[in-house]
């Protein structure tokens, strides 16, 4: 006889042990799998225990309100005991108008401000073309930052009332016509200028006019005289502006209408100000020069592209401190005697020049890793030349070189803060040096370096990781 | 019937300068020629004009004056009687070997902390990751100043150092004390390390334009000589496996060989250590490297060492994990793969980007302005400039100098690039 057995139910599943479950489960694939890991973890807890126990004392007793860092020690022994560390923080409340503005005057704060919130209004229409949700959004934020950063910066009620008008001027234009919230961005240069620079407002629409004029040439005798011509013809139009109208015109218009702002020296600008104007208008201009120089070296006219390649690798086998000194030493011998311009425009001008190169390179690099079929398409379309690089080339060529692109960014502004070195106020060996000369401020090193380190430290990581963001977005492949 | 070919043969009309491509790149090309050469022509004129104007000649005669200022840290012999070219050579000297020591050191905590931050240990490659984003975003100005500074306002003065005969008795120690078995003190005025001495030196030859180091020469050369017979060794190794199959042991052999004659050649010369030591205000002996360098050398590795630990990282990261696998299918131990498998491929991805970090840290070495390094930018840039007001001719030649380094570099790594690229058949 045959006796079966089935089981007609099953087993409930056991828990899994101890070890192999949670965080000890975990840990011991994370952190104690072989030896070596051990090591390693024991080593890290014990890093990060020696940073602890080093600082943490001295975060601890930060002290935020006094007047000199012998004041400051006196607190620390006081409320803490004698010998014990604590961070000064009362250096940065007394200093921090210096490490922002430089020496700009306190009573103009509002300008450089204004500017800022601006920017982003100005870049809005950019990078969010018509789309007029993204540009409300935005303009309502700098909105609230304008209201906000100037009324504590006790703007005057003129420009405070002025400011807000403007701002919801453009958000009230983003609602009925998003497209024309474009022409704000291309007055934002001259706007952005005249506010930080002051003096008369004439000066930067005058200049602006030139590029009307060239436009305007360009337009009305394309027709008549064909394109390359007319464009020439605009250029010739717009320097004649410059080097003959310019100065009469802004003159009679200023005896007319004189409507001017305080007017700041080039040395009063300084700290953050500093490196935001320098590494924003350098961002703004090496991008398309980059672009243009990329081109010119992948293209097929032998001295094009010579003079491209000559151009990057000399800028780029050159240390950019030696650039900046070419800006104040030597500009003066290469420009007709007499001219004197501002130092601030010059050493924008060099490091637009080292970073188109290094841009250059890094599109150049995009350029080459296009799969070559598309520049045939392209052709087999029958598109010219630039329309096949807007349309075709470029768009692919810049997204795969984003990465690197940002990084170029990331280390443009880093370099800013070289600009000490011809004598400008950058906000960490300029306004730095000036602190720790201060007799009551002698010999505080921690606090100003990790003050401006942090401040740097937030817009390049912010810029890296809002790079690595683009990246994932605008992936459109299927690998 | 009409042939199509009857097309009338066009005859060449000016407007096909610019709307027939055949002629049109020529056009442009010589447009771009001429413009480019009228912005030569003018830039040059207004030189000349600007050098007229300030009563200067362009000539380099300069170099070849008293350069009348003494720089801290020297590697070719000068004084302040030599020549501003001789400045300019120890500033050359200056720059170089920070650029050396800071590629070396940074290439080795570079890939350390790539490696490491692709542990599978979480809080190890965490760590990492704070270190690389901490060096990566902050400009490297910083951290030379803040180097700088630590090293030379937190270091005890060198009295710190004394004993006196009451703290003896009592049995206190000093204030601050010698690291490194008593061979190297940190005070606020440097670093003083021991220095290495030979007691039977070969002395020096004078070679009329410059002197020669006889005993720094003869170690090179033996170093070099070892290094060649041990390559000898191992290549006839390789050629006794690929007969027989079996490698013969040698590394004995390339120990004793590259090691022994150093050492006998140290020994015969008398070699020891000259040890810094407290005397008087101050420390004697040993060599007094200057903060500026350490500050100069340290930051520049520090940064660096992020960016290479990126391209190390990246470069691994790249190979597939499809070449791992099959390692392990083959049968290869970790390390094997590793060292057989993964870094072979990945060198060919991390080579590039490594030659431009090393190039960077090169021309970055310049920022020892920040802290009076005196290199090449600090004298012939610097007080060389200042005291002869040459602006011209010491920009353009510090320019040309650093373009050749840079140009020499990646000519050097572009060779050694192309030795380990895949060899295309």
């Amino acid at each position: 006889m045959d006796q079966h057995f089935a089981r007609t139910d099953m087993l409930p599943p056991m828990p899994p042990p101890v070890t192999e479950r949670g965080a000890i489960k975990w840990g011991r694939e994370n952190l104690f799998s072989t030896p070596l890991n051990i090591a390693l973890t024991v080593l890290g807890v014990g890093i990060i225990w020696w940073v602890i126990t080093a600082s943490l004392p001295w975060w601890l007793n930060s002290v935020w309100t006094a007047s000199s860092l012998g004041e400051c020690r006196d607190i620390v022994a006081a409320s803490a005991g004698e010998g014990a560390t604590g961070a000064c923080w009362a250096m940065i409340r007394q200093w921090w108008g210096a490490f922002i503005f430089g020496f700009y005057p306190p009573t103009e704060w509002w300008r450089p401000i204004l500017a800022f919130g601006l920017l982003f209004a100005a870049l809005s229409p950019v990078l969010f073309s018509g789309q007029t949700r993204n540009l409300t959004l935005i303009l309502g934020v700098v909105l609230v930052f304008l209201v906000g950063t100037l009324w504590l910066a006790e703007a005057p009620a003129l420009a405070f009332a002025l400011s807000v008008a403007l701002v919801v001027g453009l958000l009230a234009l983003a609602q009925v016509r998003p497209g024309l919230t474009l022409w704000f961005t291309v007055a934002y240069p001259a706007l952005c200028f005249w506010l930080l620079w002051g003096g008369s407002v004439w000066g930067p629409l005058v200049a602006m006019a030139g590029f009307a004029i060239l436009y305007g040439v360009f337009r009305f005798g394309s027709p008549f005289i064909g394109l390359a011509p007319a464009a020439g013809a605009g250029v010739v139009a717009a320097v004649l502006w410059w080097l003959y109208l310019d100065v009469p015109v802004v003159n009679s218009l200023q005896s007319m209408l004189p409507f001017s702002l305080r007017s700041i020296n080039s040395d009063q600008f300084g700290g953050f100000l500093l490196a935001i104007v320098i590494g924003v208008t350098g961002i703004s201009f090496s991008l398309p020069i980059g672009i243009l120089l990329a081109l010119g070296r992948q293209s097929d006219m032998l001295i094009v592209k010579s003079l491209s390649v000559g151009f990057i690798e000399f800028i780029r086998g050159v240390p950019l401190i030696t650039l900046l000194f070419t800006a104040s030493l030597l500009l003066q011998y290469f420009l007709p005697p007499g001219t004197n311009f501002d130092i601030i425009l010059r050493v924008i001008i060099l490091v637009t020049f080292f970073a188109a190169a290094y841009l250059a390179e890094v599109i150049r690099g995009g350029l080459a890793a296009l799969p070559r079929g598309q520049y045939e398409a392209a052709d087999a379309l029958g598109l010219d030349y630039w329309r096949a690089q807007r349309l075709i080339i470029l768009p692919q060529a810049l997204k795969i070189s984003i990465p690197s692109i940002v990084s170029t960014f990331i280390g443009l502004f880093k370099d800013t803060t070289l600009v000490a070195f011809v004598g400008l106020m950058d906000p960490l060996k300029g306004v730095t040096q000036i602190v720790r000369a201060d007799i009551n401020w002698k010999g505080i090193y921690w606090e100003p370096y990790i003050f401006v380190g942090a401040i740097f430290f937030v817009i390049c990581f912010g810029m890296s990781r809002y790079s690595m963001y683009l990246e994932k977005k605008l992936k459109t492949d299927h690998r | 019937m009409a042939m199509a070919a009857d097309v009338p043969k066009d005859s060449f009309r000016l407007s096909m300068l610019i709307y027939d491509t055949r002629y049109r790149s020529y056009t442009i090309q010589i447009v771009v020629l001429v413009l480019f050469a009228l912005a030569v022509a003018w830039l040059l004129n207004n030189t000349v004009q600007n050098l007229e104007a300030r009563g200067k000649q362009f000539n380099f005669a300069f170099l070849w004056q008293r350069a009348g200022y003494d720089i801290g840290q020297q590697l070719v012999p000068y004084t302040n009687d030599s020549t501003h070219f001789r400045a300019l050579l120890v500033g050359l000297m200056n720059t170089l070997v920070v650029a050396f020591f800071g590629c070396i050191l940074a290439t080795i905590l570079g890939v350390l902390i790539g490696v490491l931050r692709l542990s599978k240990n979480w809080l190890v490659s965490r760590l990492m990751t704070v270190y690389v984003e901490m060096f990566r975003n902050v400009p490297l100005l910083l951290w030379i100043l803040l180097s700088y500074v630590l090293l030379s306002e937190t270091t005890p003065a060198p009295n710190a150092f004394r004993i006196t005969d009451e703290m003896a008795a009592a049995g206190e120690a000093p204030a601050a004390s010698m690291i490194l078995w008593d061979s190297l003190a940190i005070t606020n005025r440097g670093t003083n390390i021991p220095s290495p001495l030979f007691e039977r030196g070969l002395g020096s030859a004078d070679l009329g334009f410059m002197t020669l180091n006889l005993t720094f020469l003869a170690l090179v050369l033996v170093i070099a000589a070892s290094v060649f017979v041990n390559r000898r060794i191992l290549v006839s190794a390789r050629a006794t496996q690929e007969d027989t199959g079996v490698r013969p042991v040698t590394w004995w052999k390339s120990l004793l060989v590259l090691f022994a004659p150093t050492i006998a050649l140290l020994i015969a010369m008398g070699f020891h250590l000259e040890v810094p030591e407290l005397r008087g205000f101050n420390f004697q002996g040993g060599i007094l490297v200057a903060h500026s360098f350490t500050a100069l050398l340290l930051a520049l590795t520090l940064y660096t060492a992020a960016f290479i630990a990126e391209i190390v990282r990246a470069g691994i990261q790249a190979i597939s994990r499809g070449q791992s696998e099959a390692a392990f299918a083959l049968g290869l131990r970790p390390g094997r793969t590793m060292n057989l498998i993964i870094l072979p491929q990945a060198l060919r991805v991390i080579i590039p980007p490594l030659i431009s970090q090393f190039l960077n840290l090169t021309k970055n070495t310049s920022l020892g302005i920040a802290v009076s390094y005196l290199d090449l930018r600090g004298t012939l840039g610097g007080i060389t400039l200042n005291q002869t007001g040459r602006e011209l001719e010491c920009m353009l030649l510090m320019m040309l100098i650093y373009l050749s380094i840079s140009l020499i570099i990646s000519a050097v790594m572009n060779m050694y690039n192309s030795s380990v690229q895949l060899k295309a058949r």
